[in-house]
């Protein structure tokens, strides 16, 4: 098994096919939307491949150390952040393919008109424990 | 088996391994494997005392416990003077265990982790589900909880409002995950309330109940919010709501008014009307002022801006608002409905989405894009 996260970002992906605001939608466009995502989930989990699903607040604080004594300094938000991720979702499964699969399922979420987003999920291997049997 | 009913034991049960003698980091742990041996046990075999038996477990798990460790004469000195399982406990007992599980010494999040094991008798594995953090985090934060207030004397009088405000914290987020925590802080709380004389005690319970009541109505079947004014209230549960509103009359009565007895009493005008339509709204108000004085909480006003714009119009609700800080959380979503009110759909629809992408949790969020939503769909109708 491979751990796979799948990351949804408010900015800094091409450009979705589908691409209309979600407060240009319907609000019945909205449900169906957040009920597709419950209903990915829910699968996941009874296929035994979910492991979290989170969103994330748009806003954020850079933050870094500032010597001994000090308190940290912090930065931002940055309204002009080219990448801002907007959430995300990991997946166990066995293979790469089996996650591109999943990743091209969620980037079918329907959005304006009840047509798929095809919103571009950015997809990323966790790095894994070193293998106990290596030869 | 009643999990609900051998839970109840478990503060009882601590506090005589306490009054015996036992340091209650080491009873607490005792108390907790007596619980899961009486899940384990019970079934086949119930005891005739279920409060002897756990009593009688805990304190063998106990010395036990304290043989392997090196306080050898230490367990030797309470071996010496061992008592027969004990007399009941005293409600004062029970009392302690909460003012010791709320000390002002801990932070909010391990006073709650601490309350609910303690107290609530829930294991660490249901506590880190409830509040979705992995089990080991869970044990890490109790464990340091209870080394926090390893040197607070046993019988220290403590302070009923804080451990009013962590059982109000428990409540508050109490809808998500296996574990009911609302239904666990009411059980608490009622546990509380009987053990000490203080209003404010009941005005929290019945907060707690009048809410709790509106529970099936607040969410749709596809798990959105539903507002209060859109709520079926055919579904509110009325025994709820009674019981809820008796006990707030009579702690009003006691007329020591305090925060959680004035939030209960707009929540019990709420519950008390028949349509949205016919909320009295002035009376919510005059409950919002007092509470502004009481507490003079900036989110107090903001809830206060919104009773402003239903007793006295947008226009004098959106005046209320004005004088506020706009950062508060939910400053921009109470901006948009009273806009809404006022006939402006253009910038209400625009500070829902605003606020949505503000909104702290997703349900909130997907709520607050669907009214901007719906005020767009009809202006480009």
């Amino acid at each position: 098994m491979a751990k796979y996260l799948l990351l949804k970002h408010y900015r800094g992906a091409p450009a979705a096919v589908n691409d209309v605001p979600m407060e240009k939608w319907t609000p019945e466009e909205i449900s169906a939307h957040v009920q597709y995502m419950r209903d990915f989930a829910t699968r996941l989990e009874g296929t035994g491949e979910f492991v979290d699903g989170q969103a994330l607040a748009p806003g954020g604080t850079f933050v870094r150390y500032d010597g001994e004594g000090r308190p940290p300094v912090t930065d931002g938000p940055f309204a002009e952040t080219k990448d801002l991720i907007a959430g995300w979702m990991v997946i166990d499964v066995d293979t790469y393919e089996r996650a591109v699969e999943l990743a091209g399922e969620l980037s079918a979420a329907p959005g304006a008109g009840g047509e798929p987003i095809h919103e571009w999920l950015e997809l990323r291997p966790f790095l894994t424990e070193p293998p106990t049997v290596t030869e | 088996m009643d999990e609900a009913l051998l839970r109840s034991l478990t503060p009882g049960v601590l506090a005589i391994l306490v009054r015996r003698g036992a340091d209650f980091a080491a009873a607490e742990d005792a108390v907790q494997d007596a619980l899961l041996q009486a899940v384990r046990v019970w079934p086949a075999d119930p005891p005739r005392d279920a409060k002897g038996w756990l009593v009688t477990v805990a304190w063998h798990r106990f010395l036990d416990a304290t043989r392997a460790d090196t306080a050898r004469r230490r367990r030797e000195d309470l071996v010496d003077e061992e008592r027969a399982p004990g007399p009941a406990p005293s409600v004062d007992d029970t009392l302690q265990l909460y003012f010791l599980c709320a000390h002002p010494s801990l932070t909010p999040a391990s006073a709650v982790a601490l309350t609910l094991r303690a107290v609530g008798g829930l294991t660490t594995r249901q506590i880190a589900q409830a509040y979705l953090v992995p089990e080991a985090t869970m044990a890490q934060r109790i464990s340091r909880a209870k080394r926090t207030v390893s040197d607070v004397r046993f019988d220290q009088p403590g302070d009923v409002a804080t451990v009013l405000r962590v059982l109000y914290l428990v409540f508050n987020e109490g809808y998500s995950g296996d574990i009911d925590l609302a239904a666990e802080a009411i059980r608490l709380t009622r546990q509380l309330a009987a053990a000490v004389d203080h209003p404010e005690a009941a005005g929290l319970l019945a907060l707690m109940l009048l809410h709790h009541a509106r529970r099936a109505a607040r969410t749709a079947p596809d798990g959105s919010l539903v507002p209060l004014a859109e709520q079926d209230r055919g579904r509110w549960d009325t025994v709820t709501i009674a019981e809820g509103v008796r006990i707030l009359q009579a702690a009003l009565a006691r007329d020591r008014l305090g925060e959680f007895q004035a939030q209960a009493a707009i929540a019990a005008l709420h519950a008390d009307a028949p349509t949205a339509e016919e909320t009295d709204w002035v009376q919510i108000l005059e409950w919002y002022d007092e509470l502004t004085r009481l507490t003079d909480s900036p989110v107090v006003r903001l809830n206060r801006a919104v009773a402003v714009g239903e007793a006295d119009g947008p226009r004098a609700g959106l005046a209320a608002l004005a004088v506020l800080d706009p950062s508060l959380p939910r400053h921009t979503a109470v901006a948009a409905y009273l806009h809404e009110r006022d006939g402006d759909l253009a910038t209400a629809a625009r500070l829902y989405a605003e606020a949505a992408h503000k909104a702290p949790n997703l349900p909130e969020r997907d709520h607050l894009m669907r009214q901007a939503a719906r005020l767009n769909a009809r202006r480009h109708r």
